[in-house]
């Protein structure tokens, strides 16, 4: 609610964002995706799950950030969207504890085999 | 947001005195704010709160990912290979720019630049249906070769491209042709009756709307693009994959004669193939490894006494032949048997396998694709608002609140295109 020179209070507030960096946050958002898409080339084993979640994790901070106003956001709004990945990660964390704890097929299918191929000659 | 004539009226039976303050409230400001900045901020709020519903919901699904990639992250690999990852890489790509062009949007509602907001929103409804388009040539292309979720999968990996089946292509197509047709004629009806708004309203709608085919004929382009991008234990699937798109892209009458150009290859596939899958199939037949073993009881008597290693370890190798053989999606680990079936590499093309990972992709990208869609339909709304004229710098909140979720779209497919598409 800070009163802005020469207006009324609560009116003018609006701040819109400069166009350069606009395009700049979408021109490193493409550079990223073209990493990820490269990065796909390489077997990187196990870390590979781990280098894609990075790089698609600074890609929503970018978003977030700028595109979503959240830099120059209210706190509260902050906290309110980070607050539900607290939940989301506690979620999924506590699911996948529990995951090896049931052994077996939760998920019954029937007629399962692989289709043979028919001899065709 | 703007004061209702209900609301009005309401307030005046109350106190006359609240109409003396109506200098002081301009129109786009609802009765119950006392300056455009609280309103703005109130329905920010807001917004912030339905992102965090749509986040916790579709954390559920993301679950449902990391739990069965931990089960089966065989799966995972041999599965994402039928994903096109050019395809999926351009709608990234696509949808980024929307963003962009959205977040721009934003920018000029609050600097009162209507023309250039309005040209914006629509370049974002446009690359909207860009991305529906080249989902509906992946969807349609998997459905022909049965890539479907687990209780409809009929992929068979001798014949990839079964011949005869519905045109699905045309089916995702049929709603949006007849909506474009739709626009088209209230376009010439409006020209006609010389309705000057619901032209210029028309006129950007009909060209957002001819952009989903647009994006049909990008996808049918990549789609058909050669397949060296694909990983190589799969290239005889995919290399199939492309010969159908082929067909899919040219007319119909077209499609006969490239499936049969296609059940020739398929042959001389065959040979390649169809050892190893027969091989397992045999293994895996239902039932048979213990129920109609009459052995198996003595054996579980022997293998009582702790001293009886070996039998203990025939007895576990049939423990894990027959959860194999019962489609399980996870083994009891055995130490002993790694000499055993459960250790051979299986093949995952089958319903408890590549269909449940077909069920969890298509739940995911199905569920992201009925927001675009619910997206086009707000920003459709948003668009003819801005033709009016509606928005300025104090009063830009719907724009900026619609861009918001616009943002989350696509702040989930980031997360979706490398998890699905990105898997080696």
């Amino acid at each position: 609610m800070s009163a802005h020179e020469g207006s009324r209070e609560g009116y003018d507030f609006a701040h819109p964002l400069p166009l350069p960096l606009l395009f700049g946050v979408f021109v490193v958002l493409t550079l990223l995706t073209v990493l990820t898409v490269f990065q796909a080339n390489f077997d990187l084993g196990s870390y590979d799950i781990i280098v894609v979640m990075i790089i698609a994790t600074i890609k929503a901070v970018l978003v977030g950030s700028i595109f979503m106003h959240l830099a120059f956001d209210k706190p509260m709004n902050v906290i309110w969207f980070l607050g539900s990945f607290v939940f989301v990660g506690l979620f999924i964390m506590f699911t996948l504890f529990d995951n090896r704890a049931s052994q077996g097929d939760d998920i019954p299918v029937t007629n399962d085999a692989v289709m043979a191929a028919p001899a065709e000659g | 947001m703007a004061t209702t004539d209900a609301g009005h009226s309401a307030t005046a039976d109350h106190s006359a005195d609240s109409h003396g303050h109506d200098h002081d409230h301009p129109s786009y400001l609802a009765h119950h704010f006392d300056t455009p900045e609280q309103q703005f901020d109130s329905g920010k709020l807001g917004m912030w709160i339905f992102l965090v519903t749509e986040v916790l919901f579709f954390s559920g699904m993301f679950c449902a990912y990391a739990i069965y990639r931990s089960w089966r992250p065989d799966v995972f690999e041999g599965c994402s290979q039928f994903l096109n990852t050019k395809l999926g890489a351009i709608n990234t790509g696509v949808l980024l720019f929307s963003s962009f062009t959205m977040a721009w949007a934003v920018r000029a509602s609050q600097l009162e630049q209507h023309k250039k907001t309005a040209a914006l929103i629509a370049s974002t409804l446009c690359c909207a249906m860009i991305f529906l388009g080249v989902k509906a040539i992946e969807y349609s292309h998997k459905w022909t070769m049965g890539l479907l979720p687990a209780g409809l999968f009929t992929y068979d990996p001798s014949n990839p491209h079964p011949v005869g089946g519905p045109n699905y292509l045309a089916y995702i197509c049929a709603p949006f042709a007849v909506a474009t047709v739709g626009i088209f004629i209230w376009l010439v009806v409006s020209f006609l009756r010389g309705a000057k708004f619901q032209f210029e309203c028309a006129k950007p709608i009909l060209v957002v709307f001819l952009c989903f085919f647009v994006g049909v004929g990008l996808g049918t382009i990549l789609e058909s693009g050669g397949s060296e991008s694909h990983g190589t234990e799969h290239a005889a699937h995919v290399e199939g994959g492309e010969h159908d798109s082929h067909a899919e892209g040219e007319h119909a009458g077209e499609g006969e004669h490239a499936a049969e150009s296609h059940e020739q290859e398929a042959a001389t596939e065959e040979t390649a193939e169809a050892a190893p899958t027969e091989a397992i199939a045999g293994l895996v037949a239902p039932g048979t490894m213990v129920s109609s073993d009459n052995e198996l009881d003595v054996i579980k008597r022997l293998a009582a006494d702790t001293t009886n290693t070996g039998l203990q370890g025939e007895l576990a190798a049939r423990q894990a032949q027959n959860d194999m053989a019962n489609g399980a999606i996870t083994y009891h680990v055995y130490d002993d048997v790694s000499a055993t079936v459960a250790a051979a590499e299986e093949n995952v093309m089958r319903k408890s396998r590549a269909g449940v990972f077909f069920s969890i992709y298509y739940c995911m990208t199905g569920v992201h694709a009925i927001h675009i869609l619910a997206g086009i339909g707000v920003l459709i709304w948003l668009l003819v608002r801005a033709l009016r004229q509606d928005f300025n710098k104090n009063y830009f909140g719907p724009v900026d609140y619609v861009g918001l979720y616009w943002h989350l779209v696509d702040l989930i497919w980031i997360y979706l295109f490398p998890l699905m598409y990105l898997i080696r």
